[in-house]
């Protein structure tokens, strides 16, 4: 079912944004299948057969919306880590920022209702700081971002540790928790809306909006080719350090999703960053910048979280499962990579078509239509 | 701790550094690969540890399993008023040579304080330091925290011994194998040694204070599951991580008495990470129905009842731990549960040895402490004397007679 709606969605962009968009829906569905960044869609797919298939009830709509709305929080994780990743940088710090948020949600919060707003306020101001801090140090200091944000991930996890000894504190006031944990009763089929899912679905949106949006084609443009797009008259530290921000922005989010989802542990979020950067990779989306779909690195936080369903319900041993699942990573990346030789060539016959490229920004069109392909 | 937590994590960095080796790996039984590396830390309270009966349970040891299934019951000598200083009639430590009249400086090399058991352990430890400080018996208590490293609390302990100007040693172990050496070391200079907790290979120490251990605790949790549950019924077990000895006995016990009775268990590693705990358990209900669950720990307990809550699901019936957190959820459901205790009044225990050990009493050379669990009939009033105390506290932490008591715990000063 997700594997429905979510195909759809992929190729949407890719419809919308393909160059050569000459041909029928099924074609230009197929084209944007074989890139890399339409590739997760077809993984995303497999997986939930797979789900599906070794437990029938997880394809019930109410299942699948509780499913989507428990991944919200690696997904918009996923989607922020893009913004850095495209800009051609690397945000280890959002774990820790994850576990910041969620201690100081626990310790700030407590049980006083009234601090739900002031809280929430001093935590995205937190987030945007920790965004500003690596930015500017990675931009302006030229510190390699891999540092920067190692820096605050070790800076970060030592104020958790400071403030909680290292164990749970008691969790927040309810209210705030059903951010993460409750949502809009009685919707007919799928029984529960669950809040996380709303915030997932606005945070995609306004993603696919930004990426659309000149901010969008610059960020890219500074992945692919910071010189070149400094030369043209982009201001690169600031557009990578908003990247930066929108990153720990999106970890905040996902702080917010996740002490609601499972309540107050120094331990929550810790390994985000690599989930993310995973997710990112999955969806096609190239370490080093400049290429790759904003969705696609949702979709790849979703093949994720299936694939640890699937070892779930399949009671893989738990001695061993991380050695499943990281073969069956690299399987993935190594099939996606494959899908990238495959997606390249059909673009390069696209030359021809120079007035859609500046529309042409988050898609798999433009390794042949842009900088640094050729 | 925290990579066994994040299975992604850990998949990708395994996976791309070792590629060739996890390819290897595959292939192999999976019961190798997860206790392979943990062969160093087997066992501690168990010195004839070495015959492991079945191939899969390679942390059974049916002696050990044996002794703790008849101390459950066993009559501790000394006050139930003061379980911090009852203990199983056993031999005794002759102490007459380290009689001696004044304040002593004692030196504690605690493996960590990372997890709310042991800050809540911590804390009781120091109030009891401060009214032997008030009574004129330890001028001082030095302490090295080694933060969960083995190498680290080594050089503690080294530390003490050259410069550390010592009377005594306490000694909580990192681990059993790797902090053998140094605490024979301790020994050889000739002060009291007092190691807790967990064990060490080596019985040198004056004393050696634990509760009861982790095959009592999987005995108690299993046969309260068993007895509640229909055979054939599902539990699900939340560990917190592997190679541990007192965690891997807690389920190595219950694990032999699940399959004894045809209980169906499934185990998951979580890292105590709340957010893994509820997906895991969430899966398994969207497999189908969970009748039980079983932890190794309470830390994350509410994340599991509240999975069954967001499911729909009715609850569990579930064995806990005596954190407040899981007692309060406990009394707030109504569901059917035990809370097992690793006693947390154990941290009194060792600066108490010490005071008997400067006046010359004999103390037991290894000295078991109870381990009784809170049943749903104790439950209120556990939750009654531990009023306002922090989730993360631990109900059993022996401490009401101590001075600060009940701020400095409700507070969580961590000194």
């Amino acid at each position: 079912m997700s594997a429905a709606t979510s195909t759809p969605s992929g190729s949407a962009t890719a419809g919308r944004t393909l160059p050569l968009s000459e041909g029928s829906l099924l074609q230009r569905l197929l084209r944007g299948a074989i890139t890399p960044g339409g590739a997760v869609f077809i993984l995303l797919a497999v997986l939930f057969v797979a789900v599906v298939w070794v437990n029938p009830s997880f394809g019930e709509p109410p299942q699948l919306i509780r499913f989507i709305g428990r991944t919200a929080p690696i997904a918009i994780a996923a989607m922020g880590q893009y913004y850095v990743i495209v800009s051609g940088e690397f945000d280890l710090s959002m774990g820790a920022v994850i576990a910041t948020q969620v201690v100081i949600a626990g310790n700030y919060i407590g049980q006083d209702e009234s601090r739900v707003l002031p809280a929430l306020a001093l935590m995205l101001l937190i987030g945007a700081a920790v965004g500003v801090v690596n930015g500017l140090a990675t931009t302006l200091l030229r510190v390699p971002s891999f540092i920067v944000t190692l820096g605050t991930m070790l800076a970060l996890g030592g104020l958790v540790r400071y403030l909680t000894g290292g164990a749970a504190t008691g969790n927040p006031v309810d209210s705030f928790r059903q951010i993460g944990r409750g949502g809009i009763e009685d919707v007919p089929v799928l029984d529960v809306l669950p809040y996380p899912v709303i915030i997932l679905a606005v945070v995609a949106v306004a993603s696919v909006l930004l990426m659309r949006s000149p901010f969008g084609r610059t960020l890219i443009a500074a992945g692919d080719n910071p010189d070149a797009a400094g030369l043209a008259g982009a201001h690169v530290w600031w557009v990578k350090t908003r990247a930066f921000m929108l990153s720990s922005l999106s970890a905040t989010v996902a702080g917010i999703l996740l002490v609601g989802y499972a309540g107050v542990h120094p331990s929550v979020g810790s390994g985000y960053e690599f989930q993310a950067i995973t997710a990112v990779v999955l969806g096609g989306v190239v370490l080093g910048g400049g290429r790759g779909w904003v969705l696609s690195a949702a979709a790849g936080a979703f093949a994720l979280e299936l694939l640890f369903s699937f070892l779930n319900f399949q009671e893989v041993e738990s001695t061993w499962r991380p050695t499943v699942q990281g073969l069956i990573i690299i399987l993935a990346v190594a099939a996606g990579a494959r899908a990238w030789s495959y997606g390249r060539r059909p673009s390069r016959t696209a030359e021809s078509a120079p007035p859609a490229a500046p529309a042409a920004s988050p898609t798999p069109a433009r390794p042949g239509t842009e900088t640094g392909e050729n | 701790m925290r990579r066994q937590i994040h299975r992604a994590p850990i998949a990708v960095a395994t996976a791309l550094l070792l590629g060739v080796f996890a390819t290897a790996c595959s292939t192999e039984d999976p019961t190798d690969g997860g206790t392979g590396s943990d062969e160093t830390t087997e066992s501690s309270e168990s010195p004839d540890a070495s015959e492991s009966p079945t191939e899969e349970v390679e942390w059974f040891d049916q002696a050990v399993y044996d002794e703790q299934f008849d101390q459950r019951s066993a009559t501790f000598e000394g006050d139930s008023e003061t379980p911090y200083l009852q203990y199983i009639d056993g031999e005794m430590t002759d102490t007459s040579e380290f009689k001696s009249d004044g304040a002593k400086k004692a030196c504690f090399a605690n493996a960590s304080i990372s997890n709310p058991w042991r800050q809540t352990g911590w804390i009781t430890m120091n109030q009891q330091l401060k009214a032997l400080q008030d009574d004129g018996v330890i001028s001082e208590m030095e302490t090295r925290d080694a933060g969960d490293d083995d190498n680290t609390q080594i050089a503690d302990i080294d530390y003490f011994i050259s410069e550390g100007n010592c009377d005594a040693f306490i000694i909580s172990p990192n681990s059993t194998a790797a902090m053998t050496d140094a605490v024979e070391r301790a020994c050889e200079t000739g002060k009291p040694v007092v190691v807790f907790d967990r064990g060490v290979q080596t019985d040198c120490a004056t004393s050696f204070i634990h509760p009861i251990g982790g095959f009592a605790w999987g005995i108690d949790t299993a046969e309260f599951l068993i007895d509640n549950l229909e055979e054939g019924d599902k539990v699900v077990a939340l560990r917190i991580l592997p190679g541990v000895d007192v965690l891997e006995q807690r389920w190595a016990g219950a694990e032999k008495l699940f399959e004894e009775n045809g209980i169906e268990a499934v185990d998951y590693f979580t890292g105590a990470d709340p957010t893994e705990i509820k997906k895991i358990v969430t899966d398994e209900l969207a497999k189908g129905d969970v009748q039980g669950i079983w932890m190794d720990a309470g830390d994350g307990a509410v994340a599991a009842i509240e999975a069954f809550e967001d499911a729909g699901a009715d609850y569990p019936v579930m064995t806990g731990e005596d954190e407040m957190t899981f007692l309060r959820k406990w009394e707030e459901t109504g569901l059917t549960g035990l809370a097992p205790v690793y006693s947390n009044f154990q941290w009194r225990t060792p600066l108490l040895a010490l005071e008997k050990i400067f006046a010359g009493e004999e103390v037991p050379k290894e000295w078991v402490l109870p381990q009784t669990p809170i049943t749903e009939d104790e439950r209120a009033d556990f939750l009654e004397a531990n009023d306002g105390m922090p989730d993360g506290h631990y109900a059993k932490f022996g401490g009401e007679d101590l001075p600060g008591y009940p701020e400095v715990w409700q507070e969580r000063q961590i000194p």
